[in-house]
């Protein structure tokens, strides 16, 4: 069972990622598309809390980092999404969650994902991140993201509930 | 970080995946930042292998969708407008074919034609299947083509207009591109005029607002406004070829405090709408030899 819940999430995964890179790349904002593994990411931390958050973020930046046609130093969205994941997992012990926190939630994840990477680069000197390029990309990334929360998280919660053990299953609103 | 590892036993609420995950994630950043031969590399090659027909396949599902663009523009509201700006668009397009810019451009067309016609280019066509999101802040595109298709490390990646940029990564049935515009991207450029050579280097911008800036070496020599700029080409055709139209000089800033003047290049290729590409697999010295030899493929 646990295999089969890895591969369910490895699945997520694999698809997220393509989906961003090669689905959406014909439907970008200024070159922005919406981060699809982001919104697995979140949309698994809210159903099975921030451990399990974490371990996905991780899966998926590590992705991130690794697909064609990525060329940044690998590791730096793995660690934008392992913070991300962990925090996104905490807003789960809210009791009344409601659509409103989910997409709250996915803006201030979208924006520190971001800001995470870009301060990677900057810390590693790559010569792409500029202040003014982060500045322009951030709110597109983080209003694309909850544009497309609506589609991702429902979906995302579906399969975290199908796969989840019993003793982690929680009614989801 | 260290509050957690500390607080081992002062609760339950101990996030020690989350912090040794984070540490793994700077561990991973720290060797592949460091190391020339990165344990990353290979690491890459097997996600490249599974993700990239993946990452094909969605991206000829979704080739349809760029028409969802072309959608909103018929909306009635936004059809005279469009209307008015195509007669705007084209009014200027009268006015820059007499200033020359256009004539230019052709120019750099039939170097293009000259270059892969006298030197007998063997070129592989390539879509673009995957772009590099703007919140990696790299400009690189996924190709579908691999090596299974000869394409290889280094290799001179251009389209109708001129040059795109360069193979990276080559993995078996796909292939990640850097682009020129990549503020990482340096290549050698060569003023058509003066045959001057120079560096250029991206700005990091896809949109309209993607430009090159040219440093000339011998910092006496001022590119003149609309001049054509082609590449100077590197040793054995790898990165780059020679003669590949770039783009036309567009305007020349000097700075007085370091008595260097950059020529600000306007590139041919589109990069916002990239689509069909050609991979250049066989640099005319290799050409030469397998004709030599009759064995010509």
């Amino acid at each position: 069972m646990s295999v089969l819940r890895a591969a369910v999430a490895g699945l997520l995964v694999l698809l997220a990622v393509n989906l961003q890179i090669g689905f959406f790349s014909h439907l970008t904002i200024d070159g922005v598309v919406p981060d699809v593994a982001l919104l697995v990411v979140v949309g698994a931390a809210l159903v099975r809390g921030p451990e399990y958050g974490a371990a996905l973020g991780f899966a998926a930046g590590l992705a991130l980092d690794l697909a064609p046609p990525a060329d940044h130093t690998a590791g730096r969205w793995a660690l934008a999404l392992v913070i991300t994941g962990y925090v996104a997992g905490l807003v789960r012990n809210d009791a009344d969650r409601s659509a409103v926190v989910s997409v709250l939630t996915v803006a201030a994840s979208a924006f520190t994902a971001t800001s995470v990477f870009a301060l990677s680069g900057l810390a590693l000197g790559d010569p792409g991140v500029t202040t003014e390029l982060v500045i322009d990309v951030l709110p597109i990334a983080v209003l694309y993201d909850v544009a497309l929360t609506p589609l991702v998280l429902p979906a995302v919660a579906w399969v975290m509930h199908r796969v989840a053990p019993m003793s982690h299953r929680w009614a989801y609103p | 970080m260290k509050s957690h590892t500390r607080g081992g036993a002062r609760s339950r609420k101990v996030p020690l995946l989350p912090a040794l995950l984070v540490l793994v994630a700077l561990g991973v950043i720290t060797v592949d930042a460091a190391m020339d031969d990165s344990p990353a590399e290979p690491l890459r090659g097997v996600v490249g292998d599974v993700f990239g027909p993946v990452q094909s396949g969605l991206s000829s599902a979704a080739r349809p969708l760029n028409a969802v663009g072309e959608f909103f523009t018929t909306v009635p509201g936004l059809r005279d407008e469009n209307a008015a700006l195509r007669a705007a668009n084209a009014q200027l397009k009268a006015q820059l074919d007499t200033a020359g810019i256009d004539a230019d451009r052709l120019a750099g067309l039939e170097i293009m034609r000259a270059v892969t016609r006298d030197a007998g280019l063997d070129v592989v066509a390539a879509s673009v299947v995957g772009v590099g999101p703007a919140q990696s802040f790299s400009r690189t595109v996924t190709i579908d083509v691999g090596t299974v298709d000869g394409v290889t490390l280094d290799m001179t990646v251009l389209n109708a207009d001129g040059l795109v940029g360069r193979v990276v990564r080559a993995d078996r049935s796909t292939a990640s591109v850097l682009l020129l515009i990549d503020a990482d991207s340096v290549v050698g450029g060569r003023l058509g005029s003066s045959m001057e050579l120079g560096f250029l280097a991206g700005n990091g911008d896809l949109s309209d607002q993607g430009r090159l800036s040219l440093t000339t070496i011998d910092s006496s020599v001022t590119a003149a406004v609309g001049d054509a700029v082609v590449t100077w080409g590197s040793r054995n055709g790898a990165p780059y070829l020679s003669g590949v139209p770039v783009g036309s000089v567009e305007s020349v800033q000097s700075s007085p405090r370091d008595t260097s003047t950059v020529a600000i290049v306007a590139p041919f290729v589109d990069f916002s709408s990239l689509d069909q590409v050609f991979v250049v697999v066989g640099s005319a010295p290799e050409r030469a030899a397998t004709q030599a030899e009759g064995g010509l493929g």
